[in-house]
């Protein structure tokens, strides 16, 4: 005997409705209460390490966009290449992540940074000096595990938040 | 026996206005107009903030917050904002009628609370046909809303008003049919007699009238899951896709004010009005309005848009010879003195009876379509 044909199928409805009257709602207070993302986050932007970077190009080659720019001189002194120029166009990145993966030295990262609305276009290219590690640009875990370990929890919404009602 | 029939007497000749009242009709009338004024709006105020917020906490979400504590002010605002919002009038429109169809809308459903009690005799017009007035006044606002689509000349506003007098014609006769019911129990047409009768709710002595009168209500004011007329995935806004600013603003009240005008008849009629312990009784009043406006918040989140068949299917189909089983059973029970004198038996015999006509209904229904609803 299938009661769904007797209208009880109303009386379930019913029943579910009011049980998420009285349940705590899903939705957080996004700029008054803002949650920790992933740690292993594929961010917007890039971070870029000045010191550990050989110019070798290897990001600007495997990026399926091409939106690393670098242009690099010869040191003849020292023997060894000088970025002169390091840009990234993030308006064309797909945040793939093959750029920090195929770093040979380590050198770049994606940022943990989320809020990286901008009014322009042209302010979406983030410039070599854009890309240095800041406090509020911090580098994500992704593909790092042991930096990953030293960034806070992701809070998830099973985790009751409390929240401006 | 003989000094209940005394006490009946008695208060069947009560008269709404005391004898002591200064100035007599005219401050009576004044007073109260602005009473039943004031009650709409700040009435409508308050379901609107107890929709939107209860709604919200049924979908998981927070609804309004942001003006004042608790959002409270949120109809504040929106009522600000739609007051100072421009007035557009369609260049094909129909310029006159386009202009009174909110006033001719919202007219009806402040006129509906001229009969509503407040308390004993609390009221502007003890109406003798009260019920009667209540019926034949609601249907008004439909005249506003076809003037409305008619008026636009929007084929989308033709088409929602259409829908909504299609409804109003089909759901009227359960709506009338179930308040009989009532009004055999309670053996008057005036609705303070009505709550004075009512020594049980006659919410336990009519169910199946009770749920009738619910479901026919909402089709009538067009509330969700009846509310056709409007359905936005389907036909923009309907009747008032061409009204904006304090004209929008009409019709949203109306909207409302109907809500509420049905919760008070409904809330007079089946859970005893004005009547219940310690609190005064216009605080009474209230509380049910606001249950009953809750119930139809509650059923409008958890039931989706049905389609124009089976809007038609569920009101013939359906209501109609429900209606009319519950008016032939109560009106036996009548007959042979039951709510006088057996009204526990009438409570358990009528919950029976609804329970089993809705079983077997629903199956026949479901058995008639062949499965479809629509047939």
């Amino acid at each position: 005997m299938k009661f769904e044909r007797y209208g009880i199928g109303i009386a379930k409805g019913l029943t579910v409705t009011i049980r998420h009257l009285f349940r705590h709602p899903t939705v957080s207070q996004y700029p008054e209460q803002r949650l920790n993302i992933s740690r292993r986050f594929r961010g917007n932007e890039l971070v870029w390490n000045k010191e550990k970077c050989t110019g070798c190009g290897t990001c600007a080659k495997t990026c399926p966009q091409g939106a690393i720019e670098i242009v690099t001189s010869t040191d003849m002194t020292e023997n060894k290449y000088v970025v002169d120029k390091y840009q990234v166009d993030t308006g064309y990145c797909i945040n793939c992540g093959l750029c920090i993966e195929s770093c040979p030295y380590e050198a770049l990262y994606f940022s943990h940074a989320f809020e990286c609305a901008r009014y322009r276009r042209s302010e979406l290219v983030q410039s070599k000096d854009d890309m240095l590690e800041t406090p509020e640009r911090k580098v994500s875990g992704y593909f790092y595990p042991d930096k990953a370990n030293k960034l806070p929890e992701q809070t998830l919404l099973v985790e009751k938040v409390t929240e401006k009602r | 026996m003989a000094t209940i029939e005394l006490n009946i007497y008695n208060l069947v000749n009560f008269q709404s206005i005391p004898p002591d009242w200064p100035g007599g009709f005219w401050w009576h009338w004044l007073f109260f107009t602005v009473v039943i004024i004031g009650f709409v709006l700040t009435m409508v105020m308050g379901v609107i903030y107890i929709e939107r917020r209860g709604m919200a906490r049924m979908q998981s979400r927070l609804g309004p917050n942001r003006t004042g504590p608790f959002g409270l002010l949120q109809p504040v605002a929106d009522a600000i904002k739609v007051l100072l919002k421009e007035n557009i009038v369609p260049d094909a429109a129909d310029k006159l009628i386009h202009w009174l169809a909110p006033v001719v809308a919202f007219a009806p459903a402040l006129m509906i609370f001229a009969v509503v009690p407040f308390g004993n005799g609390v009221l502007l017009a003890d109406l003798n046909v009260g019920i009667l007035y209540v019926v034949a006044i609601s249907s008004v606002s439909t005249v506003g809303i076809f003037m409305a689509g008619w008026g636009s000349s929007n084929k989308y506003s033709l088409l929602g008003a259409m829908r909504n007098v299609a409804a109003v014609v089909s759901y009227e006769i359960p709506l009338v049919l179930a308040i009989v019911g009532v009004v055999l129990i309670s053996g008057s047409l005036s609705l303070n007699q009505m709550v004075v009768a009512q020594d049980v709710p006659f919410i336990l002595l009519q169910p199946l009238g009770f749920l009738l009168f619910f479901a026919a209500g909402c089709a009538e004011i067009n509330r969700s899951p009846f509310d056709l007329m409007e359905a936005d995935s389907e036909i923009v806004a309907g009747f008032h896709t061409e009204y904006s600013g304090m004209k929008f603003a009409m019709f949203y009240l109306v909207e409302y004010a109907e809500a509420v005008a049905i919760s008070a008849i409904i809330a007079t009629l089946f859970l005893g009005g004005w009547r219940g312990p310690i609190l005064p009784p216009w605080l009474w009043f209230v509380v049910k309005v606001i249950i009953v406006f809750f119930a139809m918040v509650w059923t409008r989140t958890t039931l989706p848009r049905i389609r124009i068949d089976q809007l038609m299917a569920f009101a013939w189909k359906f209501l109609f010879p429900m209606s009319l089983f519950n008016l032939f059973i109560t009106a036996l029970q009548v007959l042979a003195g039951w709510p006088t004198e057996l009204v526990w038996a009438m409570i358990i015999v009528n919950f029976a009876v609804m329970a089993i006509l809705v079983l077997v209904w629903s199956k026949l229904f479901f058995k008639l379509g062949r499965g479809r609803i629509e047939v």
